[in-house]
């Protein structure tokens, strides 16, 4: 059952209920069950993307659409199942590329933000700094990188980071001061450390300002890594879209899109579910 | 119960019977040049050890920057606060008090006991503290079997109960209480002001406690410490006559309604 109920979190809580009250429903109606709830609450997601696909299907039949132009949605399929190899081997660079700049650039930015609340001058000198590092252009940052560090992955890392970097700095400094001035009385009143204050105090309030930023960042830093490859690189999703885009492959092309989506949200649904784990308490801001 | 709670007052302070707080000639002023504003000037109190005393004051007068100033929140700009001999810095970090918020302040991310608990995880503490049992306190507040819940999941008045397991865990000699009970209704405060009272006469705490409401001031206090503004003064110091065990009836007898009447017309002459 777990396999399917967690993913709407009321079908899971009326499974549960349903098994307290009674004697214990034996495993297979639990699961009919699970799957009956799923069915009930996402029905109109999934009757909307049945109907777009449907949509697609028959505009391309009706005005026969060139293949090269826009494929129809059997034939994306079919290249999903051909090219099943490539679009494997391309994606673990992708995916690696995307997770190593998640993660730095995540941490980066979360230790920039700790010292930035604990020393005014420092995120005097260099707030300005980051700002103007996100107002350029990531795609014109691009070039730049690869002329630096080459064709290697160590550009595309440092992109997908960039992209995750700023909006989770601005989130965590807001969410590190964002405990209030009573708590920090309290702390004082106690002769807590600073480094008590932040672990007990600062940290915690922050969560809920991090996770909004961090699922922000599982899809960015997807599109980063994407983004660095399309600019001289022989392997990844990004040069693949490139590669497949000159050879007029286009259901290999959309067959890439739909892997790189499927990449960016999973991440997000794994960071969603880490926020679910971790934020139990109800806060005001989101 | 009392001896299990208040910390063992050692014979010194009985045999001189120093006040717990003694506050001379305090000034504080905050900002400095032509915005400088004085919030207290020339206040001059002792509070006697084990005493229980309610302050009274118009809004902005400086009551909580008093509280406030004992705890060692706010610095002294003149005068001397002394707080069991010492500095208000030193018995800060000799955990000598505990302050209550009108906020509960509890961690939201935390369950009960371990707000509960939070005072024994930060800050220094000393070889020979001792301290008390966070269960055994939430169940004197009547929160027993509500340990594991989050602070989200009770009611304002739950969550001040736990505020003050909180600040009595590390079994202070002073409590600090800036209107604690200001946010809750009238039931709900009637009946944690007499629960306070009863745990300040098991522990022996001496107690410090702002207010806004005159009946509470006089159902609590031993001494009423009137102030006044402009600049923050005070205005009088008042024996409550009253006799312990207070109940809550006590605030129907003529003795009660005279002193009630005494305070709110020195409150309108402020
Ligand atoms: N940190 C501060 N900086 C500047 N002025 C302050 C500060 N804290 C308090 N004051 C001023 O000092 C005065 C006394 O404030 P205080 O909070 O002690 O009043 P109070 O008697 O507790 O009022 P209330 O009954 O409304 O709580 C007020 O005029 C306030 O504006
Ligand atoms: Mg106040």
């Amino acid at each position: 059952m777990s396999e399917i109920a967690p993913s709407t979190k009321i079908a899971a809580g009326d499974a549960d209920m349903s098994g307290r009250q009674d004697a214990p429903l034996p495993l297979g109606v639990c699961l009919q069950k699970g799957v009956m709830n799923w069915l009930a609450n996402r029905w109109p997601t999934i009757t909307a993307a049945i109907g777009c696909i449907v949509l697609w299907q028959s505009v391309i039949t009706v005005f026969s659409v060139p293949t090269f132009m826009a494929p129809a949605p059997l034939e994306v399929l079919a290249a999903l199942r051909d090219n099943a190899g490539v679009l494997w081997t391309n994606l673990l660079p992708t995916l690696m590329e995307a997770l190593a700049g998640f993660f730095f650039g995540n941490l980066a930015a979360i230790l920039l933000a700790v010292w930035f609340v604990h020393n005014s001058n420092a995120e005097k000198a260099f707030y300005p700094i980051a700002v103007f590092i996100k107002s350029i252009p990531i795609i014109a940052l691009a070039p730049i990188l690869v002329l630096i560090f080459g064709n290697g992955v160590a550009p595309k890392i440092i992109i997908a980071g960039l992209i995750c970097f700023f909006p989770t700095l601005v989130n965590m400094v807001q969410g590190l001061r964002s405990a209030s001035p009573a708590m920090l009385d309290l702390m004082r009143v106690l002769s807590a450390s600073q480094m008590e204050i932040l672990w007990k105090v600062r940290l915690p309030a922050s969560m809920p300002f991090l996770f909004a930023a961090l699922r922000i960042a599982a899809t960015s830093c997807v599109m980063g890594a994407i983004v660095a490859e399309w600019i001289g690189s022989s392997f990844g999703l990004g040069a693949l879209i490139i590669e497949a885009t000159y050879n007029f492959r286009s259901p290999l092309l959309y067959a890439t899109v739909m892997i790189a989506a499927a990449l960016a949200v999973t991440l997000f649904s794994i960071v969603s579910l880490a926020e679910k784990k971790i934020v139990r308490w109800k806060t005001s801001n989101h | 119960m009392a001896a299990g709670l208040a910390k063992e007052h050692t014979p010194m302070d009985a045999a001189f019977c120093a006040p717990a707080v003694s506050i001379r000639n305090l000034d504080i002023r905050f900002g400095s040049g032509a915005s400088q504003f004085t919030a207290l000037s020339k206040v001059s109190v002792d509070i006697p050890q084990g005493g229980f005393v309610t302050m009274l004051g118009p809004s902005g007068c400086g009551k909580s920057t008093l509280l406030r100033c004992v705890a060692d929140l706010v610095p002294i700009s003149g005068g001397t606060v002394s707080v069991n001999g010492q500095t208000p810095r030193q018995a800060r970090e000799g955990r000598d008090f505990a302050f209550v918020f009108q906020e509960a302040t509890l961690l939201p991310w935390r369950t009960v006991i371990d707000n509960v608990r939070l005072p024994l995880e930060v800050g220094r503490h000393g070889p020979g503290s001792s301290y008390a049992d966070p269960a055994q306190l939430l169940d004197m507040v009547g929160l027993k079997g509500r340990e594991n819940a989050l602070p989200d999941e009770l009611s304002g008045g739950q969550r001040q109960r736990v505020a003050i397991a909180r600040a009595l865990v590390t079994r202070p000699r002073i409590l600090l209480m800036d209107e604690p009970f200001g946010a809750l209704d009238e039931i709900t405060r009637d009946k944690l002001n007499e629960e306070l009272l009863r745990l300040w006469q098991e522990t022996g705490t001496t107690i410090l406690f702002v207010t806004h409401s005159i009946p509470e001031a006089v159902f609590l206090g031993q001494h009423v410490l009137m102030l006044q503004s402009h600049p923050g003064r005070v205005k009088e110091f008042l024996k409550v006559d009253l006799p312990f065990p207070r109940s809550l009836k006590i605030r129907d007898t003529l003795e009660f309604v005279k002193i009630t009447a005494h305070l709110r017309a020195l409150l309108e002459e402020c």
